[in-house]
């Protein structure tokens, strides 16, 4: 996945009312939102934005409502036209295109989610996805075949000749979705798109744009004001407030370093357990063993404070071992003689993947004393989580 | 200080002359293109005079036929089927077959007109604030304006006959399709235009595949009051020689035939509940869609 900038969006302005260019000055000015609704009676919606998006990431944008998240999608193909400032998409100002190019773009680089849905009430499911196909002025024959495999892709095989009003909410989602796919545009807007559906839909439909997603490799800009739904979706999340962006970042970072109290606030709600994952939160594995023989591990052990450790070699993490498994191994090797390190002394003990969410990895963690080793795909020990701190995840604020 | 106590209103001259300006201006107006105007419309009224001698030379049977069938396709009910072809049978019975044709075919083609100027116009007014602005009062006029007074400036221009009663119905007519194709298009859900945008949609795309369509049952309803209020006007048109059903209730009004007034009344009843029913029905059907899960 190459990570070059698809997006960017630079000094973006939004004021609505009668005369909003007359308004830039006293922005300039550093007048607040409050004072100029006060003062001309135009609100202030997007306070200069400043977005570099890459391709093939998922980039979230969550905020509160009223926090001007759908007026900055809808600046991205121009629905809404700013007051100021450049939408650059692989360079080109979108703000500097004619009617006719715009139609151009919006038709082959970007489509997009609605969370009402916005489907054709009085055409047919297939037509529906059909739709951008059909204004591009695509055979029907052609459009109507694409649609239908996009459609079964989305799991509504069968649903072709129904009508929007005829399926459920997370159907016709779906048929949104099948709709923007339907186009092939590179970038995807989805305007909280999962919002109006029940939490258990919802969470299917996560499922399946991730599942999407690992093949498609789309650059998707989602809006939610979720943040469980960001934490899960998003490479990296921006976090809108009163028009404002107040912090852009990975999940990790917005969750374990909030830029300040209203990302604190917001946080503070979230399921940790499935929003961060083993690697967020383990620790370097400090008591490694590398030694061929009993005697040079527990030697290596009684260097540490510790009473256990992890046998690493070459070829990757080996096994735990504990100080008590290791003098009685020594002793009894006293009398036959072998000092290796063999594999029956290490503890039975589960490894746990640095993917793997923290939800995945409780019951295991809370049954060892020791911190379980933190084993990537190569083998290699990556680190260790402990009870406590796993504990000191979940519950830190 | 008379004006404490009385209107200051203009001299008795004065307005007499305003009159006789207004009057005299559009009398040479009339003289000058009256004809012109009038020859204007001459394939208009060729085509009317044509549509109702086809109605009239139609047979009676074949025509209730006919009327049948339409009405069955639009609704697909044999109730109404049924009830259209009986109640077509007894104006016949009571000798009322000619005007009711007569009738028939002005409305048609009255409805059909004012279909096709009050759509177009309805979408104009739909895409500016300011034309909705500057179309609003003149509808209005023409809703409140009592039919008489316009049908003399009518009159004055193009006689008494066929397209001056054909314009009288259309003026009277027209304003619901025209205010209910704007209403029905700023009605149109915001999300799916902002789709439809999104898609790249050009502004003929726009309107023909998701304005019109989703506007549909506000035109819908535009046209069907617009069919009510034309039969409404038949008798106003038939004071200046429309033919119909109109012409029997003028004459049971100078000479008090109650029995007379009544039974071409009711048959012009007969009609629009045939056009109010046909055209609800074939209304509801089309927009089954919109019926949701079963």
């Amino acid at each position: 996945m190459s990570q070059d900038v698809l997006i960017q969006i630079k000094g973006l302005f939004k004021i609505f009312g009668a005369k909003p260019r007359t308004i830039m000055p006293m922005i300039e000015q550093g007048k607040t939102k409050q004072e100029i609704l006060d003062n001309t009676g135009h609100t202030l919606g997007l306070k200069d934005i400043n977005l570099d998006i890459k391709r093939g990431e998922i980039f979230v944008i969550m905020g509160l409502s009223g926090s001007g998240k759908s007026t900055l999608i809808r600046h991205f193909n121009r629905l809404i036209e700013p007051t100021a400032g450049q939408v650059l998409v692989e360079g080109n100002d979108v703000l500097k295109l004619d009617e006719g190019a715009l139609r151009m773009f919006r038709r082959q680089k970007m489509s997009m989610v609605f969370q009402h849905f916005g489907l054709l009430p009085h055409q047919t499911v297939v037509n529906n996805v059909a739709f951008g196909l059909k204004t591009q002025g695509v055979e029907k024959k052609e459009r109507l075949a694409k649609a239908k495999t996009w459609l079964a892709d989305v799991g509504l095989e069968g649903y072709e000749d129904q009508y929007p009003a005829q399926l459920s909410g997370g159907q016709q989602q779906r048929v949104g979705l099948a709709r923007a796919l339907c186009t092939d545009a590179e970038i995807l807007l989805m305007d909280e798109a999962f919002s109006a559906l029940d939490p258990l839909i919802r969470s299917e439909m996560q499922d399946q744009l991730i599942q999407l997603q690992e093949t498609l490799h789309k650059t998707i800009v989602f809006i939610t004001h979720d943040l469980d739904e960001a934490l899960r979706l998003g490479d990296r999340i921006a976090i809108l407030r009163d028009g404002e962006l107040v912090q852009v970042g990975e999940p990790k970072e917005i969750l374990l370093k909030p830029a300040d109290d209203y990302v604190e606030a917001f946080v503070k709600d979230v399921n940790r357990a499935r929003a961060l994952t083993v690697e967020n939160v383990m620790k370097a594995p400090v008591n490694r063993i590398t030694a061929q023989t009993i005697g040079e591990a527990l030697e290596q052990m009684r260097a540490s404070t510790k009473d256990y450790g992890y046998v690493v070699s070459d070829d990757g993490f080996k096994g735990a071992v504990t100080q008590e498994t290791l003098e009685e191994a020594i002793e009894e090797s006293d009398a036959s003689g072998s000092d290796l390190l063999s594999d029956e002394l290490y503890e039975d003990m589960a490894e746990i993947s640095p993917s793997n969410l923290l939800e995945e990895v409780i019951p295991e963690t809370l049954d060892n004393e020791c911190p379980l080793p933190v084993v990537d795909e190569e083998g290699k020990l990556k680190g260790v989580l402990s009870r406590s701190r796993l504990a000191e995840a979940l519950g830190s604020s | 200080m008379s004006w404490i106590t009385e209107f200051p209103e203009l001299s008795r001259e004065t307005l007499v002359t305003v009159r006789k300006t207004l009057d005299s201006s559009y009398r040479e107006f009339s003289r000058e293109y009256g004809e012109n105007i009038e020859a204007f419309f001459d394939p208009l009224l060729y085509f009317l005079v044509w549509f109702e001698k086809l109605l009239l030379a139609t047979p009676w049977w074949l025509m209730i036929a006919i009327i049948a069938l339409i009405t069955h396709l639009a609704a697909r009910s044999w109730r109404l089927t049924i009830g259209v072809i009986i109640s077509l049978f007894l104006i016949g019975l009571f000798g009322m077959w000619e005007d009711t044709m007569s009738t028939l075919s002005i409305i048609t083609v009255s409805t059909l007109l004012s279909i096709a100027l009050g759509i177009p116009i309805g979408i104009l007014m739909a895409r500016s604030d300011r034309t909705q602005a500057f179309v609003t009062p003149i509808l209005d006029v023409m809703q409140t304006m009592p039919a008489f007074v316009y049908l003399i400036p009518v009159v004055m221009l193009l006689g008494i006959g066929k397209i001056p009663g054909l314009i009288a119905v259309i003026i009277y007519a027209i304003p619901p399709v025209i205010r209910l194709t704007n209403l029905g298009i700023r009605l149109v859900n915001k999300e799916v235009l902002e789709a439809a945008m999104s898609y790249g949609v050009t502004p003929w795309q726009k309107l023909w595949n998701v304005q019109l369509p989703l506007a549909m049952p506000n035109i819908m309803a535009g046209i069907n009051q617009t069919i009510m209020m034309a039969l409404a006007m038949v008798v106003i048109a038939s004071m200046i020689g429309v033919a119909g059903l109109g012409q029997p209730v003028l004459r049971s009004i100078t000479n008090q035939y109650f029995a007379l007034g009544l039974l071409n009344g009711l048959a012009i009843v007969v009609l629009a509940i045939i056009f109010d029913r046909v055209s609800q029905a074939y209304a509801k059907r089309s927009q089954q869609y919109l019926g949701g899960r079963e």
